[in-house]
């Protein structure tokens, strides 16, 4: 029997995030990137990179990201 | 099948925070909301907020709020919980606030072992009034009132408040975690709810001293912010637990 790999995925608010960028520096897998588009505070919020909805993610779901971040906007999905 | 493994606590309200971007602040915040959701207290907990910074807490905690004047927060959280004992009562101070103005209320708090628990942020320097000396700021750090550097000569040395508290008699629990880790996010954590369990059991006075980033008026992005309390911040202020008396 195989073990299920236990794959993620997060959502970031790009209405809450400032760009600290705290959540870059700690992902694992460095699928977190600066966006292009400002957003309503003026802001370059984080994005994340993963599109993929498949079985072979990246993003584990450890929620490094979501710890770190100072301002509550990201949401961790696991499974 | 999918599920959440982390998102907003029940008890911060889903609005963004006035903080400057890389705030240690808004994560404390959450590890208090966190605790406080884990020992499902929400109905009795009454926090009492600062002025500082944090001064517009009862904007994000969903829960009861006092505000208290500058540097009074130990005082008002005496009075509140002396009514009220049956409720959680913490006050929720900066090293400003509770290290300058408020050091009296705050050790004699501390000295007549009142039963609260004292959450104190320390960014080492004065952030909402523009980075000005605190009496935490590091030798030979640069803030508004200190350019070149704190010197010992002129401006005496950065005040240990929790090792000072430790000596008082009434003062059970206090230990020194920082925000800017992974590690020791959590480790501050455990130390919040160990300190709210202190009070929950009558044991006494309580107190986490919490070393967080200030990019804004360290003028440091906010990752070398987080790097800088390693390798100042904590050459000074050494994380430990500087008293446990509960065992």
């Amino acid at each position: 029997m195989t073990i299920k790999p236990k794959k993620g995925r997060i959502v970031i608010d790009s209405k809450l995030c400032k760009g600290c960028y705290l959540c870059m520096s700690v992902c694992p897998s460095e699928l977190i990137v600066i966006s292009t588009e400002l957003n309503e505070k003026g802001y370059y919020p984080a994005e994340f990179t993963e599109t993929n909805a498949g079985e072979d993610r990246k993003c584990t779901g450890c929620a490094m990201c979501a710890v770190i971040c100072p301002d509550i906007a990201i949401e961790v999905y696991r499974g | 099948m999918e599920k959440v493994v982390f998102k907003r606590p029940k008890y911060i309200k889903k609005v963004p925070f006035h903080y400057c971007p890389g705030c240690g602040h808004s994560i404390i915040h959450r590890l208090i909301a966190e605790v406080i959701e884990e020992l499902d207290i929400g109905e009795k907990t009454i926090c009492v907020p600062p002025a500082g910074c944090a001064v517009l807490a009862y904007d994000y905690f969903d829960i009861d709020m006092g505000e208290a004047p500058h540097g009074r927060g130990a005082a008002l959280a005496t009075g509140v919980k002396r009514i009220l004992p049956d409720k959680m009562v913490f006050s929720y101070q900066g090293d400003g606030d509770i290290a300058a103005i408020g050091t009296a209320e705050t050790i004699h708090a501390a000295n007549r072992g009142e039963n609260i628990t004292v959450i104190f942020v320390n960014n080492s320097c004065y952030g909402m009034t523009g980075g000005q000396m605190a009496p935490t700021t590091l030798l030979g750090q640069n803030s508004t009132t200190t350019p070149g550097g704190r010197d010992k000569d002129r401006d005496g040395s950065p005040i240990d408040l929790s090792e000072m508290l430790a000596i008082t008699k009434g003062a059970v629990y206090i230990e020194r975690t920082a925000v800017n880790s992974i590690k020791n996010i959590i480790k501050t954590k455990k130390a919040i709810a160990k300190a709210f369990k202190v009070q929950m059991a009558g044991l006494g006075f309580s107190l986490v001293e919490i070393l967080s980033p200030c990019p804004t008026n360290w003028k440091m992005s906010p990752v070398d912010a987080c790097e800088w309390i390693d390798d100042g911040v904590m050459q000074t202020f050494p994380l430990k637990i500087v008293k446990d008396e509960t065992s």
